[in-house]
């Protein structure tokens, strides 16, 4: 591959501490180098805006994100953010494109190529489903692609809790991320989707599993100690217990505090908690609802043991979907909206709700505000990564729409002039004057995550690192982004270059090449004695509970494009 | 001999996956587990014609041909028509769908599967209201009734009651067939209703009656009921009603009794309904049973590639849905295709006539193993591998669980995929060259 | 002797069975056929095996009668197939599911025998 130089880049690489600084980067075979010949091909960046390829670590882009576009065939003709929504008909370089919460597979691509993110990380993926995460992975151009396995309520897991066999549980756990081509353990409500099975719910943290006798703390303390056992490259990812209620906020504070024992096998977060946003609500009912942003933002700011995501929510139509297969049907019969739903066999729940989030409902503001308290009160952008949970909050096309309400105290005034008063008293956003600045946003779309999930060559700008780099049509230092949000709307929703792996992928807001993308897998090592045991249990849930086949369960090799198996070896 | 073990059958959406198959000599000789439909699929392959070579016809006669000429001529029909339909693509694998959705797109086609005539009405309903559903698994370690709403799985999926359902056996379900109520609604008393523990029989087409009645006293508006609904008296309905609330665990199985019958998609909707009403008493869930083994399958790939799950038209270069108006049948019927390549089904046998006397008027291209209707007024036929023994890929289940279904022996023929892709190369080269 | 009924199509064990060997005779026996309720059968004067012509307004089709006691009176039922096709309704009303049960049909007793399928094939040709 040929070697590219980026002259006069303003690189803003929090990984080195580099703060908009003007410098050159050199690339050779994709990747970053200290330098390169006369030959290579020179990209003058002429002072712009320069930073590693952006990294979205909670987004729902394959799988259940299926069910949404089945159900929602309105959504392809929607184009509320022009350049990165709606119908665009096939070009030489590129696949047809629709849709907007829910684009079709090549859109969604393409599309945060153009915003300059070059990696994904899905959300969940159920074991017995996952190969149809991985068929949708191959036909998401461009992105490097990796997903989270589902085991919150899952029976073996359970069991194996129940009956304190913590050794044959991380075998399990490595077989099951072995067998869906995982990254990494998503908790989704605890218990809650075995619960789900019986059309309940869990009520918190110490409320058993209905026939399982294990609570949720029980499920996440053994699977946090699993994760540090197979010294998993990412934490446990959870998604708290209550979501979507008024009051919340204690049991996700709750849940963080459980996890203060938990000591990180790696250097990294000893939990991850998702889209907080939706944990974060005080009050009792809908009536008296109102932000628990502070309470959950001291909390964090107390803490050194987690990090966390917004799950920022962008006023307009949303999809929502998740493995919290009781929220979605509460969702569905509060908003008398069409619900589906898709529980999986000994292993979880899920649903999918379409919603609108208007700015004149006191408790769609109130939420509005409360995914910015969050990443503005906590004060180490460290622990902040940024997300709208798309599509849950919003698609992430929006994504520099949001980055204009973190970076400008006046953008946001704008928006909440249009908010009730009602509202106003049940936020306190509008006292918040903190506006985070190109190094700060940089940290939440692309450092974290990096060191989130052990990925040191993806999110920064080091030598030795992938040469996903993302140049946006800014001039730091002489715009000024608390006035000029427009401008940098305009920047960022289409970047001057994009280039993935060395190549380049994006010009001037336009496609200009759809390589395909690696796929990052977790393959944990277990002594094989403890892992022959754990077979026998699991050959018995074959044998006599699930529907398919164990020799047809796990994902096999040709679904995987270009892998990345990352090995870790457990403790035991 | 080789033996194996654990393989995918690819008849219907049901896609048992416990299939053991002898091998000798490149030809199945035995084959366990499979029903009657699975069973003559593996074996009788044997046994059934196939088609031998590629053909083109030529004064009324279809005359062998190479494949390559075949091709050839396939691409050219394409390249001239200003409005091809691509029918099809539910017997074959995802891979081979994929491929066909990049030629519509290529060629500006409408691509369609066999949801048209099956379960596209339930697609829409899901539109309307939402899918409320979950695996076969659940149904068999969860499920206490279980309904068959206009389907008949003794004769269209033989061995789905003993693997997902009515006879099955899991955790909470340890009694399996006994600790079950098993429930028909239909419109004559088929053989799956014989072994029913209750037969609701309904008037024909009026399914919606019945199930609105059904959701008015779920919703606890019990007084609203005329004296007979749907042909069946009120307290038979209100006995229906009050089994499924004081179940555990409901599931409603539905097929094309529910999909063709009058109302149609609002049959589904009202359904999808009543599953999301009878949820604020139990728990419940409803799946459709998907007749050909990988329609499922067609659907989601369409969807994630193109964002619809059938009746795509592709001719403003993205994609455009409007079932009713870019379904198969019903531009057939406008007489609007100019040309149509069908595969892996057959629309010969399974289209009203009108739609057929279109089809035999302009140029169609077949891709299939097997001689059938289609083959009758077809102009270009490419035989091709069968899918799930002499060729890989994935499917889907009826629950849309993807599968990975094994190529069991050797074959000279090409499988769908290669055909696409050698299609879509021949296409390409004569929009160059022109 | 003609019988106004609603003709409805579906699936069968045998029609699956030989799904992928329609040129056989195996298929025309599984699919070439209406079922109907002994009594209508009888009102119609024939028994099984006679021939049936069944007319609706898309068209008409000669099968083979066939008794079938789970059938209510008025019910007739042709397994899906061209020989159903022949005389089912084409019209989606723009859903984009044609007719296939619930089609007003008229039948008697005629002399004619059912076509094979390639001659019922042809017949499109030919139009």
């Amino acid at each position: 591959m040929s070697e590219i130089l980026i002259k006069n880049a303003s690189v803003c690489d929090p990984a080195q501490r580099i703060n908009c600084e003007t410098m050159d980067i050199c690339i050779k075979d994709g990747k970053i180098v200290e330098s390169v010949s006369a030959n290579a091909k020179v990209i003058n960046a002429e002072g712009r805006l320069t930073m590693a390829g952006g990294f979205d670590g909670h987004t729902h882009s394959a799988g259940k994100i299926n069910v949404g576009r089945f159900i929602n065939p309105n959504d392809s003709r929607k184009n509320l953010v022009p350049g990165l929504s709606g119908q665009v008909a096939r070009t030489e370089k590129t696949r047809a494109q629709v849709g907007y919460n829910t684009p079709n597979t090549y859109a969604i691509g393409y599309r945060y190529a153009k915003l300059g993110y070059t990696t994904i990380c899905e959300a969940a993926i159920p074991l017995l489903a996952a190969r149809h995460t991985h068929e949708e992975f191959k036909e998401i151009p461009i992105l490097d692609k990796m997903g989270l396995s589902l085991f919150g309520s899952n029976w073996q897991v359970m069991e194996y809790i129940r009956d304190k066999e913590p050794e044959k549980l991380a075998a399990y756990v490595a077989w099951g991320l072995r067998a869906s081509r995982g990254y990494g353990i998503k908790i989704v409500n605890p218990g809650g989707g075995e619960a789900w099975g019986w059309g309940k719910n869990v009520s918190g943290l110490y409320d058993p599993v209905p026939n399982f006798d294990v609570t949720p703390a029980e499920i996440l303390m053994s699977l946090a100690e699993v994760n540090e056992r197979l010294k998993l490259p990412h934490s446990v990812h959870v998604h708290c217990n209550n979501l979507g209620k008024p009051g919340n906020y204690a049991t996700t504070i709750e849940t963080m505090k459980l996890f203060e024992k938990v000591k990180p096998s790696r250097d990294r977060q000893a939990l991850h908690v998702t889209h907080v946003q939706f944990n974060a609500y005080a009050g009792t009912s809908w009536r008296d609802f109102e932000t628990g942003a502070p309470m959950v933002a001291d909390y964090i700011n107390g803490a050194n043991h987690l990090t966390f995501d917004l799950g920022q929510i962008i006023f307009g139509p949303a999809v929502t979907m998740t493995a919290d297969g009781p929220v979605e049907y509460a969702n569905a019969r509060m908003m008398h909206e069409k619900w589906s739903n898709q529980d999986i066999e000994l292993e979880d729940a899920s649903g999918v709700v379409p919603l609108f989030y208007s700015p004149k409902s006191f408790v769609n503001a109130v939420q509005w505000a409360i995914g910015l308290e969050l990443a503005l009160l906590v004060k180490d952008p460290w622990k902040v990564m940024f997300t709208t949970d798309s599509p849950n909050g919003g698609s992430f096309v929006n994504y520099p729409e949001a980055f204009t309400y973190l970076m400008s105290a006046k953008r946001r005034e704008e928006v909440i002039s249009g908010f009730s008063k009602m509202a106003l008293d049940r936020m306190v956003l509008p006292g918040i004057d903190r506006e985070l600045d190109f190094y700060e946003l940089a940290i939440m779309t692309r450092s974290i995550q990096s060191k989130m999930y052990s990925r040191p060559e993806k999110g920064n700008l080091k030598p030795g690192s992938d040469a996903d780099i993302a140049i946006y049509d800014i001039l730091p230092g002489k715009i000024d982004p608390s006035t000029e949000y427009e401008k940098m709307k305009k920047a960022f929703s289409g970047a001057a270059y994009t280039l993935k792996d060395g190549e380049i992928v994006v010009k001037d807001g336009e496609i200009e090449a759809t390589p395909k993308g690696k796929i990052y897998w977790v393959n944990a090592k277990v002594p094989s004695a403890i892992d022959s045991a754990m077979q026998k249990d699991i050959d018995v849930k074959f044998r006599k509970y699930y529907t398919v086949s164990k020799a047809n369960y796990m994902v096999e090799d040709v679904y995987l494009q270009k892998p990345v198996e990352i090995t870790t070896e457990g403790v035991f | 001999m080789p033996v194996i073990k654990d393989a995918v059958c690819s008849l219907c959406g049901s896609l048992c996956d416990d299939i053991t198959v002898t091998v000798e000599n490149n030809k199945i000789t035995k084959i366990e587990n499979a029903c009657i439909l699975g069973h003559s699929k593996f074996v009788g392959m044997l046994e059934h014609d196939r088609i031998e070579t590629p053909m083109i016809r030529k004064n009324g006669e279809l005359i062998p041909v190479s494949y390559e000429e075949a091709i050839e001529a396939a691409a050219k029909i394409l390249v001239n028509s200003k409005r091809t339909l691509s029918y099809g693509w539910c017997s074959t694998s995802c891979e081979a769908v994929s491929g066909a959705i990049q030629l519509a797109e290529e060629t500006g086609s409408v691509i369609d599967s066999t949801a048209n005539v099956c379960h596209g009405p339930t697609a829409l309903a899901a539109q309307e209201k939402g899918s409320p559903s979950a695996t076969l698994g659940e149904i068999k370690n969860r499920a206490d009734v279980i309904i068959f709403w206009g389907c008949n799985p003794v004769h269209a999926h033989p061995r789905h009651m003993v693997r997902y359902s009515s006879f099955s056996k899991g955790l909470f379900t340890e009694k399996g067939r006994k600790g079950r109520k098993m429930i028909v609604i239909d419109v004559r008393r088929t053989d799956t209703a014989k072994l029913s523990d209750k037969y609701v029989e309904i008037e024909q087409g009026s399914d919606l009656l019945l199930v609105t009645a059904l959701r008015s006293i779920v919703n606890g508006h019990e007084d609203v009921i005329p004296e007979t609904v749907a042909g069946v008296p009120k307290a038979e309905v209100i006995e229906l009603a009050e089994t499924l609330m004081n179940a555990k665990f409901v599931c409603i199985f539905f097929g094309m009794g529910v999909t063709q019958s009058r109302s149609k998609y609002k049959n589904g909707d009202a359904m999808s309904s009543l599953i999301s009403d009878l949820n604020q008493h139990t728990k419940a869930v409803m799946i459709g049973m998907r007749g050909h083994y990988n329609v499922t399958g067609f659907g989601q790939v369409a969807t994630w590639e193109t964002g619809f799950p059938m009746a795509i038209d592709f001719a403003r270069g993205y994609p455009y849905y409007n079932p009713g108006e870019t379904g198969a049948n019903d531009i057939l019927v406008r007489e609007e295709p100019d040309a149509a390549i069908i595969a892996a089904a057959d629309p010969g046998a399974h289209f009203p006539q009108k739609a057929v006397r279109h089809l035999a008027k302009i140029p169609v291209i077949q891709i299939d193993p097997y001689p059938n209707p289609t083959t009758e007024i077809a102009d270009v036929v490419i035989p091709a591998a069968v899918v799930g023994i002499e060729a890989e890929g994935t499917a889907y289940r009826m629950d849309a669980i993807s599968l990975r279904m094994k190529k069991l022996i050797d074959s000279k023929f090409k499988t769908d995929e290669e055909i696409v892709k050698d299609l879509t190369a021949k296409v390409r080269e004569l929009k160059r060259g022109a | 002797m003609k019988i106004k009924v609603n003709l409805i199509s579906g699936r069968t064990a045998a029609q699956g069975a030989n799904l992928e060997a329609k040129t056989h005779k195996g298929y025309f026996d599984a699919c070439a056929y209406c079922e109907l309720s002994p009594v209508d059968l009888e009102r119609l004067g024939a028994s099984e095996g006679d021939s049936l012509k069944v007319n609706t307004e898309f068209g008409d089709v000669v099968v083979f009668a066939k008794t079938n006691e789970g059938n209510p009176e008025g019910l007739a039922f042709i397994p899906m197939g061209p020989w159903a096709n022949a005389v089912l309704s084409p019209d989606t009303h723009g859903c984009g599911m044609p007719g296939f049960k619930g089609v007003p049909a008229e039948i008697e007793v005629t002399d004619e025998e059912p076509l094979d399928m390639k001659s019922l094939m042809k017949k499109y040709i030919e139009a």
